[in-house]
């Protein structure tokens, strides 16, 4: 067992995993800081953004206002101290982006240009080109390479947080080149994973969104909040699931149903194909189940028309839109609409942090999809992902930094103990496993299933319940899982049992919190229990793992400006 | 500019024009795996696929119902990590870019050139990212951080915009004759990424840059043969960027 000590580990090379290390590097040029990722840093899905990131830059535009509208968008589940900090120090984190060469696209000026988006009350969103995602992480990634102190263990899977004494003081991870587990130690840990998207079948998340980071801290004690509230993006295509980007309506993009109608009229006149998300997919639903809709051979869609545009803008500021569009489905958006339907895209739940990333468990830290402080509540509004990253990564990474700082080394034959104990755990239940039936194709494909038909845009009591039963079904079937590699060297499908491992924690995080959520709010959407309930739920929801599966409990929103108001658009 | 009127007035309803049905792909696949053998092999797979379904969503079916020992990276699975790239019928592209209906019935999947082969589809990808690290690609101005953003013009951002696009996916340098017959070579990423920053008004950076691809590894080796630009999944006009490159060595002074 080779045992590797830093002072600081960070799991996950996006946004926040990459801004986390250089915030952490910046404040202290003695720290050894450790990136483990199971892809290269600039594989991870921050590069599949699109739209932009959302911060109070223009002139007609101040934080509060930024605030209003997250929390708005958000149904009032957000802590409100939580927004606050985001939207102040928002604008600044866009410009050291700028500072640190982020092709950010420019007003005729030279200054930093913004575009409308969704739930956004100004023009509020900075972006680049159409991949603002793309750019940003890039940038991260370069940025990061100048810092000789941070050490870059790509494509590594971690399998465990190594907990000893009440505090994270390690991961144990293993090279995906020889499938060695190492003994990784540090004094702080921050997850960084990203998201969870294929847990469900139709999903814009990349393939490598399995909810790694929700999995380990879960598996270690720490509560998964919120997570019941999963985003459906109104605009993917039909088929793969590709996303067709929010700045397409940002840029004057207009959704119409089989009747040639802007149904949308119907469901959110003020704010038309400018709605926060939530409220699109479910108008989209809805013209779904009227027979408002197309149907084709990848099932029921709206067109979203961009052709009054012109070529010479979507040439300028869709351009990838216009290749996925051509590339994918053989529709150039200059002439033609493009069928989209709601996708699954974003999980507002996570990893249970405070506003400076901490979670309950000492040692461990977590900043961006994976963590739910949360600014983003029941509805992310657009655009407040990417700048989220920025944010909540450097603050984790300044306060892993100071804490690192302080702690002691962590006991080094305890901890390499339990990493040995990851590599027999392997070996015993992967690499050389007799028997067992069950492939992880199928009990993954089981799951996504389940998850769709349960717990879907649309939820009820019985289609949660029955949701929660499959998923401890499916769970049972995983302990009879084999695969067919048994090699050391690049195993991928040892990678893939290991995921579909947190994919079925936090499946099981998600139905359970929807199944005793009963009211309706943002994203969440009850048949049975249609209305907003503040009474009962303006509270956080908490998954926790128990020997007889997770239990939830509640904890209050933290409410400083903006008391609960009905969600008016 | 058409009003939206209009374009209701035209909006036709047909749907979306590939009609499913499955098609059967037939992928010859070049496998490695050192823990079996020393050298590499062919294995065929029939697997049964829609016309409009990735290249890369057919090596799923292969991995996860045929053989679980096939290894590939992915991740987005649209043509923006940059993770699959791979030799597709003798040429360099990203497995999910390249749809089945355009290479079916028969396909020949192999790893891409000139980096060595780790498993099946999978090369070390380390050479390759130590020339782009070689051409310090990070944005270099001593002026300090200055309150708000640099300006910088619409002008002056599209300059440099073409070479902004690269995902280091390695389909241009690993399509390079010079490359394969040379590993001291920087390879067309790295100049791509070299220009990136050579040409941003921001950056105070181009002299050390040009000073690195002026030696014996850097840009003269380039014998212009364009592969790299075929090969380039986002479209990046590759040779005309290690052009202007040679041209900044030769004739600009930074």
């Amino acid at each position: 067992m080779e045992t590797i000590a830093h002072d600081i580990v960070i799991v996950g090379g996006g946004a926040a995993g990459l801004r986390a290390a250089i915030a952490a590097a910046e404040a202290s040029p003695t720290l050894s800081i450790a990136l483990v990722s199971k892809v290269y840093p600039m594989r991870s899905h921050t590069v599949s953004a699109e739209g932009g990131a959302g911060a109070a830059l223009g002139p007609d535009d101040n934080p509060d206002l930024h605030a209003f509208d997250t929390i708005r968008g958000s149904d009032w589940l957000a802590d409100q101290d939580a927004v606050e900090a985001f939207v102040s120090e928002a604008p600044g984190e866009i410009i050291r982006l700028e500072h640190w060469g982020c092709p950010w696209s420019r007003e005729p000026d030279g200054r930093i240009a913004v575009r409308a988006f969704g739930g956004m009350s100004v023009d509020r969103t900075v972006f680049a080109a159409d991949k603002t995602g793309f750019h940003l992480l890039h940038t991260l990634f370069q940025t990061s390479l100048r810092y000789e102190q941070i050490v870059f263990y790509d494509e590594f899977f971690v399998t465990k947080l190594l907990v000893d004494d009440g505090r994270c003081a390690g991961v144990a991870a293993f090279d995906i080149r020889d499938s060695e587990v190492r003994c990784i130690l540090a004094k702080a840990v921050i997850l960084c994973t990203g998201g969870a998207g294929r847990i469900f079948p139709f999903t814009t998340n990349a393939a490598i969104n399995t909810g790694d980071g929700m999995g380990l801290a879960y598996r270690a004690g720490v509560p998964l909040k919120d997570m019941e509230f999963v985003q459906y993006h109104p605009t993917g295509l039909p088929g793969t699931g590709i996303l067709m980007t929010e700045a397409s309506r940002g840029e004057g993009g207009l959704l119409f149903n089989n009747e040639g109608r802007r149904f949308l009229e119907d469901y959110i006149p003020s704010k038309m194909e400018l709605g926060p998300r939530d409220i699109l997919s479910r108008a989209i639903m809805q013209e779904i189940e009227k027979g408002h809709a197309f149907e084709g051979p990848y099932g029921h869609y709206v067109h979203l028309d961009i052709r009054h545009l012109g070529e010479k803008t979507i040439d300028t500021k869709l351009f990838f839109l216009r290749e996925l569009a051509k590339n994918f489905i053989g529709i150039d958006p200059v002439h033609e609409p493009i069928p989209v339907r709601p996708v699954v895209h974003y999980m507002m739940g996570g990893v249970d942090t405070d506003i400076m990333g901490r979670t309950p468990l000492a040692g461990l830290y977590a900043a961006g999809e994976t963590a739910c402080v949360s600014i983003n509540g029941a509805n992310r509004l657009g655009s407040n992902s990417l700048t989220e990253c920025l944010v909540f990564g450097a603050r984790v990474g300044r306060q892993a930094a100071e804490d690192a700082l302080e702690a002691l080394a962590p006991p080094t034959t305890l901890l390499a103990e339990l990493a040995g104990k990851e590599q027999d755990r392997l070996v015993g239940t992967y690499l050389q496993r007799e028997g067992g039936g069950e492939r992880i194709s199928t009990i993954r494909t089981d799951l996504q299933t389940a998850m769709e038909r349960g717990a879907g845009v649309f939820r009820t009591e019985e289609s949660l319940k029955e949701a929660v039963e499959a998923v401890i079904g499916l769970r049972e079937r995983y302990s009879e899982v084999a695969i067919d590699d048994r090699d050391r060297a690049f195993n991928t499908e040892l990678v893939a049992a290991l995921e579909l491992d947190n994919m079925l924690d936090v499946a099981e995080a998600v139905v359970r919190s929807g199944l005793e959520r009963r009211e309706s709010r943002g994203s969440h959407t009850r048949r049975d229990h249609a209305d907003r309930d503040d009474e009962r739920f303006l509270r956080h929801s908490l998954a926790i793992s128990t020997a007889e599966g997770a239990m939830i409990e509640y904890r209050d929103v933290t409410i400083t400006q903006w008391p609960p108001a009905e969600r008016k658009y | 500019m058409a009003t939206v009127g209009e374009i209701l007035e035209g909006s036709d309803r047909r749907e979306v024009r590939p009609q499913p049905g499955r098609v059967p792909l037939t992928l010859r696949i070049r496998r490695y795996n050192p823990e079996v053998r020393d050298d590499s092999w062919w294995d065929e797979f029939t697997v049964e696929v829609e016309p409009n379904d990735r290249l890369l969503d057919a090596l799923h079916e292969v991995k996860w119902y045929r053989d679980g020992t096939l290894a590939l990276r992915r991740s987005c699975g649209h043509g923006v990590c940059g993770s699959d790239a791979m030799l597709i019928n003798g040429r360099n592209a990203l497995a999910c870019k390249i749809l089945v209906k355009d290479v079916a019935p028969r396909v020949t999947v192999e790893p891409i050139r000139g980096l060595a082969v780790l498993k099946d589809l999978i090369v070390d990808m380390e050479p390759f990212f130590a020339g782009y690290r070689s051409i310090l690609p990070w944005l270099i101005n001593d002026e300090g951080e200055p309150r708000l953003e640099r300006v910088q013009t619409p002008d002056e951002r599209h300059h440099y915009d073409d070479t902004t696009k690269c995902i280091l996916c390695a389909a241009c340098t690993t399509s390079c004759p010079i490359f394969w017959s040379d590993e001291e070579y920087v390879g067309p990423a790295a100049i791509v990424n070299a220009h990136r920053f050579v040409y941003d008004s921001r950056d105070q950076g181009a002299r050390e840059r040009l000073r690195i691809l002026s030696e014996k590894t850097g840009v003269f080796r380039c014998r212009t043969t364009f592969n790299c630009t075929e090969a380039c999944p986002r479209g990046i006009e590759v040779t005309k960027a290690i052009q202007e490159v040679k041209r900044s060595i030769l004739f600009d002074r930074f």
